[in-house]
């Protein structure tokens, strides 16, 4: 990590600086409509991309500040509502009809204000009590928009929440829709990259190793803390928008127990250490939630058992990796590099 | 290359000005029914160079966790440069020319000597929140790089402080508390664990700060601790035991006794 980069690398351009395989991967995910059916760039590839720009949300707070948050979700759910609420959707006696333009900024802004009150609250605890405050919260939440129908129309929640037609495209089809979260997706990860060694973000991972000594270089520890819920919950809250235009509604069980724990699940399983393991999170998760329901039957078992398999899959990543399918990437190159000559690099 | 900035963060935060960088009235600090501090009273001038000495448990460390606002005291009050900050949170007080090092080095062991020290710099100037990451000719990654220089660390500038030795953990620490514009110092045993060519470095770097510059120095090595200290203060059992200059206290007797031991000649 270097914030003060070495004068001989400042001098080559950034785009000099990305490694192959990411340009081979960019290829392949601009390239993906010309081969993977509509299914696949909708159901799998969009939702892998919305879900883990929620957990991308967790990782920032998780990996760069040390705070395990189990309000992603609800957050993005917040914003979700909002823009149910503040633009068009079935329940027209409820929703506002405002514009995009307008309702978008709207429920950004009221979702991160809604993080950054949580965080307000959660930065005063450590660990285990931050997980505990931000469950109870989401806990709240949840049980509030279940019962309040003046405002979030109860169980029924929004249908009909879709995203605007612009430029004379449908953003709902497939392959727009995959390009929109493909682009909102590489947006927030390189938000995250390029935040990380801003000032902002190196004084959160030193908040993260030693927020004493960051107050004896004149950090305000709390602020910084809370800033980083506020930029986590901007993440989460597109994520957020996107997820309720993908299903075309928003309901309670949106931001359930069950789907808190999810992005904590996605978050773990692909590692918190980089931001790139979230969305390796998501994408085994869509894949086990979309395919493992056909395995089971295959075996002669209830579909509907599928977070059986997501529960294996789960633990036999912690179990073997505690740092995620990141971790066993890392170990696997640390054991390649051992096996090569220190001077001449051949393989041992 | 000057060793500090005398110009910035903390001359413009500014406070009430007085000849006195430190005043402490009747601190006591308790962890339940135990005093670790009682009634301590100490004025230090600006520019002073004060050595505390005294036993392990003589209330030390304690003392300059009050003083950094790490402990709010049990009683008393600290006024720093005329400025009561009895009450202030750790960053008020570093924000008005207050530093110090630690007795265990604190330092981010995952980044490298230069991010440490900008952030250090970083923190007592504007921008602690700026998403923007600094240019190659940011003016805290130039000063940065003076104060890596002022501790002879320039060859390690981009290792990570894991890799450095403890000796330039040592040094890096004091390039931390010489960030921003630093008015008073609390350095707590920065040669602890040192080799006597590092002891002979340290002496060298603090008695090249500038003069405007005060510190309070906790150290055990009585060697290190008069060559670099103009007055000193001994604590015995979490009170002021005596005052006076490194000539009056090392020939004390009672001192002497205390804190050498009866058998000392």
């Amino acid at each position: 990590m270097a914030l003060a980069e070495p004068k001989t690398t400042s001098q080559t351009l950034w785009i000099e600086r990305v490694p192959p395989i990411w340009w081979a991967l960019m290829l392949f995910l601009l390239t993906m409509p010309a081969w993977a059916n509509d299914f696949f760039l909708f159901q799998v590839m969009g939702w892998t991309f919305i879900l883990g720009m929620i957990a991308l949300s967790l990782m920032f707070l998780a990996g760069y500040g040390g705070m395990v948050s189990l309000i992603q979700m609800s957050v993005a759910a917040m914003a979700g509502y909002m823009v149910a609420i503040f633009g068009a959707s079935g329940m027209g006696d409820i929703s506002m009809g405002l514009p995009w333009w307008l309702n978008i900024p709207i429920a950004i802004i009221i979702a991160a204000i809604f993080g950054t009150l949580v965080g307000a609250l959660a930065v005063r605890t450590e660990g285990i009590y931050t997980i505990m405050i931000t469950l109870a919260i989401a806990a709240a939440f949840f049980y509030f928009t279940r019962q309040n129908y003046t405002i979030f129309n109860g169980y029924s929640g929004f249908n009909l929440v879709v995203p605007p037609s612009l430029f004379g495209v449908d953003w709902r089809q497939p392959m727009p829709f995959y390009y929109l979260t493909l682009g909102c997706a590489a947006i927030c990860y390189a938000a995250v990259i390029y935040v990380s060694r801003a000032p902002f973000g190196l004084t959160l991972q030193g908040v993260r190793d030693n927020p004493r000594r960051m107050a004896a270089l004149g950090f305000n520890v709390t602020a910084h803390r809370i800033a980083a819920y506020t930029f986590a919950s901007v993440i989460a809250a597109i994520g957020g928008i996107l997820l309720v235009w993908q299903n075309a509604q928003i309901a309670p069980g949106t931001a359930g127990i069950p789907a808190v724990i999810d992005i904590l699940v996605i978050a773990v399983v692909g590692g918190i250490t980089r931001p790139i393991g979230p969305f390796i999170g998501a994408l085994i998760y869509v894949l086990l939630r979309t395919f493992s329901p056909d395995v089971l039957l295959a075996f002669g078992l209830s579909g509907e058992r599928f977070k059986l398999l997501i529960g294996l899959g789960f633990l036999a990543i912690v179990f073997f990796s505690p740092d995620g399918v990141l971790g066993l990437w890392e170990r696997w190159r640390t054991r390649r590099s051992r096996e090569r000559d220190p001077l001449t690099g051949e393989q041992k | 290359m000057t060793l500090v900035n005398t110009t910035t963060a903390a001359d413009r935060l500014g406070s009430v000005s007085s000849g006195n960088a430190l005043e402490l009235r009747s601190v006591t600090k308790m962890f339940g029914a135990l005093a670790a501090i009682r009634d301590i009273t100490l004025t230090v001038r600006s520019g002073e160079r004060r050595a505390v000495l005294g036993s392990n448990g003589a209330g030390k460390t304690t003392l300059f966790n009050c003083v950094t606002g790490d402990f709010l005291p049990t009683g008393g009050t600290i006024r720093l440069f005329g400025e009561d900050v009895t009450r202030f949170p750790a960053y008020e007080r570093i924000r008005r020319g207050l530093r110090r090092t630690y007795q265990i080095s604190l330092l981010f062991n995952g980044l490298t000597v230069a991010d440490n020290v900008y952030l250090a710099c970083r923190g007592v100037s504007r921008g602690r929140f700026s998403f923007i990451r600094p240019r190659e000719n940011d003016a805290l990654l130039t000063r940065s790089d003076e104060l890596i220089e002022a501790v002879h660390l320039t060859p390690w500038r981009d290792t990570d402080v894991s890799n450095l030795s403890y000796g330039q953990q040592r040094q890096l620490e004091i390039a931390l508390a010489l960030a921003g514009a630093p008015r008073l110092i609390l350095f707590d045993e920065p040669a602890a664990g040192l080799s006597p060519t590092e002891r002979a470095e340290l002496v060298s770097i603090l008695n090249g700060l500038p003069g405007h510059i005060g510190y309070i120095i906790i150290e055990h090595d009585m060697d290190v601790a008069l060559r670099v200290a103009e007055s000193v203060t001994m604590m015995h059992n979490g009170t002021v035991f005596k005052e006076g200059t490194p000539e009056e206290i090392e020939n004390d007797q009672e001192v002497q006794e205390l804190y050498l031991g009866d058998g000392h000649e």
